[in-house]
């Protein structure tokens, strides 16, 4: 190992393949898609999440994401952004399936505004519908440790609850049940969304988290690809940290330097 | 005098050219079949059936792309 790199052979696995970045980062929100680019490159990401929307046809010639961020160098995971039904949420990831020819997908399906909470209903109903059409399912979900279960045993490949609402920036709200999560499962755990600054990245990776997904941290800082290169080292500090194993707790001091031997009188 | 049918695409009404197929369309608007996908009554049309795939009056059509997105 040399400075914050955990070394490589500290990898994690979803749907069969292999990454060694432990950070997924969204593709949105960002000023022009040139800086999608570079903030992205800052990340150190191996996989992006991807909107799929209609066409613009007044301007068919458009540039598009898969220009600036080439879909053979990053692994594109569609998400289902928006979709408020299961049946919007697999409609939109057939048609992603076909776009990318790959299937892998992340799910969210959300409901009403201002919290866009998970709904666990319909992101059940649309887990069942998508693991029965093939699809390799990534979920959001709630900081539930029985509905987190339930998803994995339904055969998601990874489940990712909310650190706290999307876009919110609030950080980790919720390090207890994350924990709890992590501790049961037997597929990647990855917060996703609530990141707002990178140590709250660090403590999700603390917390044994496989990965953190985020956009808004780093499309909404005031210089994106600097806090994109913050989130790289975020996440590689808190992997180190939960690998080295934090010193306890204790409630009162316990000085490093001998207190009772050699002290000058 | 050719025949022309109606369709909608993306929610927006269209006349085009009949016979056509969804690789006419797409090439009509000017996109890269290989970045887009299509629904066809609320049907996947698979890349490879593109040009053998004709469009009929009324067909309503779903033209998607990946955009950015968290």
């Amino acid at each position: 190992m040399d400075g914050l790199h955990t070394g490589a052979d500290d990898t994690w696995e979803v749907a069969g393949r292999r990454f060694r970045s432990r950070l997924i980062v969204g593709t949105g929100r960002y000023k022009d898609l040139e800086e999608t680019a570079r903030a992205i490159e800052a990340s150190g990401a191996e996989i992006v999440t991807v909107a799929v929307r209609r066409v613009n046809l007044s301007d068919p010639k458009a540039p598009m994401l898969q220009d600036y961020v080439d879909p053979k160098r990053y692994t594109y995971l569609p998400n289902t952004a928006g979709c408020h039904t299961a049946e919007e949420a697999v409609r939109t990831l057939r048609l992603a399936r076909e776009a990318g020819g790959w299937n892998l997908v992340k799910l969210e399906v959300l409901g009403p505004p201002p919290l866009l909470y998970p709904d666990m209903r319909a992101t059940f109903e649309a887990a069942e519908a998508l693991l029965k059409d093939g699809f390799q399912v990534m979920v959001y979900c709630n900081d539930d440790p029985i509905a987190a279960k339930r998803l994995e045993e339904m055969g998601c490949c990874a489940v990712m609850p909310l650190g706290a609402p999307i876009g919110s920036g609030l950080g980790i709200q919720n390090p207890v049940m994350i924990r709890a999560i992590v501790e049961q499962a037997k597929v990647p755990v990855l917060v996703d969304a609530g990141v707002g600054t990178a140590s709250d990245a660090t403590v999700a990776m603390e917390l044994g988290c496989d990965a953190v997904l985020m956009n808004s941290a780093i499309a909404h800082a005031r210089d994106p690809v600097r806090m994109a290169r913050a989130m790289k080292a975020a996440v590689e500090a808190g992997r180190l940290a939960y690998l080295a194993g934090r010193m306890p707790k204790k409630y009162a001091a316990d000085p490093s330097s001998p207190l009772t031997e050699g002290l000058i009188r | 005098m050719t025949a022309t049918i109606a369709i909608t695409v993306n929610g927006e009404r269209r006349e085009i050219p009949a016979p056509a197929t969804v690789a006419d369309l797409l090439a009509r608007i000017g996109l890269d079949p290989r970045k887009v996908a299509v629904e066809r009554n609320l049907e996947i049309v698979p890349r490879s059936t593109y040009a053998t795939t004709a469009l009929a009056a009324g067909d309503r059509l779903e033209i998607v792309h990946f955009i950015g997105g968290g």
